[in-house]
């Protein structure tokens, strides 16, 4: 019997505190929407300049390494699409495949791995070292919201850069492959773009922007969320923050997944 | 000298105390760490909540600053309740509150001149000049005049307590809380903190509620003291009344006499599986 009821209260106890911690990120998104909406009504105000440095920090600080690994994608994609369409005499339909799979998937996905890695992480080990030093204590008494001074302008920051980076990622990942296949497919590099913005049309664009909207909310909500439930000093920050970068990238795979298959069928 | 005397009229009493917390209960999981903690705070006065480690006053500072809402009881602060109190009259009550936590909770990425301000800049309309010309007052008040530039991270541990505390009075505030002003801290040091606390109580007429283990401190800032043991107030009164109680574990706590350790291994487990579950 103990043998039976061991890992079903492990599995009780175990979805207890996910859907605890489901319900925090959910009440820090609420928050943080109504700070942005409102809190210049209440005298709290989301500050413009925090928003600024935080756009700094999670887009124009990640442009070069976004902008590396996108070219790197898009020159692999061309490998690969020409390798396995010449085997069915399709190398025309390469540009086409290259411009639809980057706008409509890598250009995102790479992108949200990306600032996953780079500012998931720093903000789960900001907010966390803030709450083990009691700075976020220290926040709430002068009578400033944590959440309005912290979490609102770092999700106003990744919704505006996000989708902006992945633009970046798609534009580059597009000049890559046609960096690689514009000599088998005998055109100029400049022709191999112009093709690709012929044929594509404004849904592969949004699909891409769409999937960087939600990535946004999910890589904030996870950071800020394992930040603040940090405890157990310097260690417990270490945790959380590979934990955040973890949770993010995993629940970006998981996301993209459900996306293109609700939207591509 | 302003004292905590009991007055002859109970109800005026409870109208002036700048603290007044009845039958307060705190909670973790399954245990109970306040039991029913009475005590008022008049206006002017010096109090400090003493006890040991697991005497429940860091969770009693935590349900005076609001970071804890109480299981049961009542708890006003400056005529607040603030258990019932909304956001926009909680936020009004932070406004005249300041606090200076045990490790300065000074904020890495600022200045320290920037942490000073940071109230005067979120909750007032008052130009840049007049905030920086503020903010370096209060430094120098805490004697930190012109360490304004420097980070958090190039103070030594004095002087974050210090700049912690210039900000915790940068909005004059009516009430003010010091959690363990002496923690970390050497003699000198700390003797000079608490003369600070003295002449902040008499310059400003606030009054202050220091959360502390250090005998010496307590005995020479207290109007009066409460002792915790335990999730209860064993006694309050003024340092001579403390001194002078026969209570046991008061005594045992100002002669710095150990507890007698007795290991109940099946007690102890018993505990662990109640609060895991």
């Amino acid at each position: 019997m103990e043998a039976v009821l061991r890992p079903l209260e492990l599995l009780g106890r175990r979805t207890v505190t996910a859907v605890a911690a489901l319900g925090h990120a959910g009440m820090l998104l609420a928050e943080s929407l109504y700070f942005t909406a409102w809190g210049w009504r209440r005298g709290q105000p989301v500050r413009l300049r925090m928003v600024f440095e935080q756009m700094r920090q999670v887009g124009v600080d990640a442009v070069p390494i976004v902008a590396l690994l996108s070219l790197t994608i898009g020159v692999m994609l061309g490998i690969q699409f020409i390798a396995a369409l010449s085997e069915f005499g399709a190398e025309s339909q390469v540009v086409v495949a290259a411009a639809k799979s980057i706008t409509r998937e890598f250009g995102a996905l790479i992108t949200g791995i990306v600032v996953a890695g780079r500012s998931g992480s720093a903000f789960a080990a900001r907010l966390g070292s803030m709450t083990v030093s009691q700075e976020i204590d220290a926040l709430a008494v002068i009578g400033i919201d944590p959440v309005r001074y912290l979490v609102a302008p770092a999700l106003i920051a990744m919704l505006v850069m996000l989708p902006v980076l992945t633009i970046l990622a798609d534009t580059v990942a597009i000049i890559g492959a046609g960096l690689y296949s514009a000599g088998p497919l005998d055109m100029s590099v400049g022709g191999y773009v112009q093709q690709t913005v012929r044929l594509l049309e404004p849904r592969d664009l949004w699909e891409g922007l769409a999937k960087s909207g939600v990535f946004a909310v999910l890589i904030t909500l996870i950071g800020v969320a394992t930040g603040f439930s940090v405890s157990g000093g310097a260690e417990g920050v270490g945790r959380a923050t590979t934990r955040a970068v973890v949770l993010s990238i995993s629940a970006l795979v998981v996301a993209d997944m459900l996306f293109s298959f609700f939207l591509n069928r | 000298m302003p004292m905590a005397s009991q007055p002859a009229d109970a109800t005026q009493a409870v109208a002036d105390a700048v603290i007044d917390v009845q039958g307060l209960e705190a909670w973790y999981g399954r245990r109970r760490i306040l039991h029913g903690i009475d005590f008022r705070v008049m206006p002017g006065e010096i109090r400090v909540i003493m006890g040991g480690s697991g005497s429940g006053k860091s969770t009693l500072l935590r349900h005076l600053l609001g970071l804890q809402k109480p299981r049961r009881g009542r708890l006003r602060l400056l005529g607040v309740d603030v258990a019932r109190a909304g956001p926009d009259e909680l936020l009004a009550l932070r406004r005249q509150i300041g606090v200076s936590f045990q490790g300065g909770a000074l904020f890495t990425s600022m200045t320290v001149g920037e942490n000073v301000a940071l109230p005067l800049r979120e909750h007032t309309r008052l130009d840049e000049n007049t905030i920086r010309i503020m903010s370096r007052l209060k430094l120098e008040v805490v004697n930190l005049g012109g360490f304004q530039d420097l980070m958090p991270s190039q103070l030594s541990g004095g002087m974050v307590k210090r700049a912690a505390l210039a900000r915790a009075i940068v909005m004059d505030p009516k009430l003010l809380f010091f959690d363990e002003p002496s923690a970390g801290l050497d003699p000198v040091v700390s003797a000079e903190l608490d003369e600070l606390i003295l002449q902040l109580r008499d310059a400003m007429r606030m009054s202050i509620v220091v959360v502390t283990h250090e005998l010496e401190s307590a005995f020479k800032i207290a109007d009066t003291i409460t002792v915790l043991d335990q999730g209860n107030v064993l006694m309050t009164g003024t340092a001579a009344a403390v001194r002078g109680s026969d209570n046991e574990r008061i005594q045992d706590l100002l002669n710095r006499r150990p507890r007698e350790v007795s290991v109940d291994v099946d007690a102890y487990l018993r505990r662990l599986t109640e609060e895991q579950a």
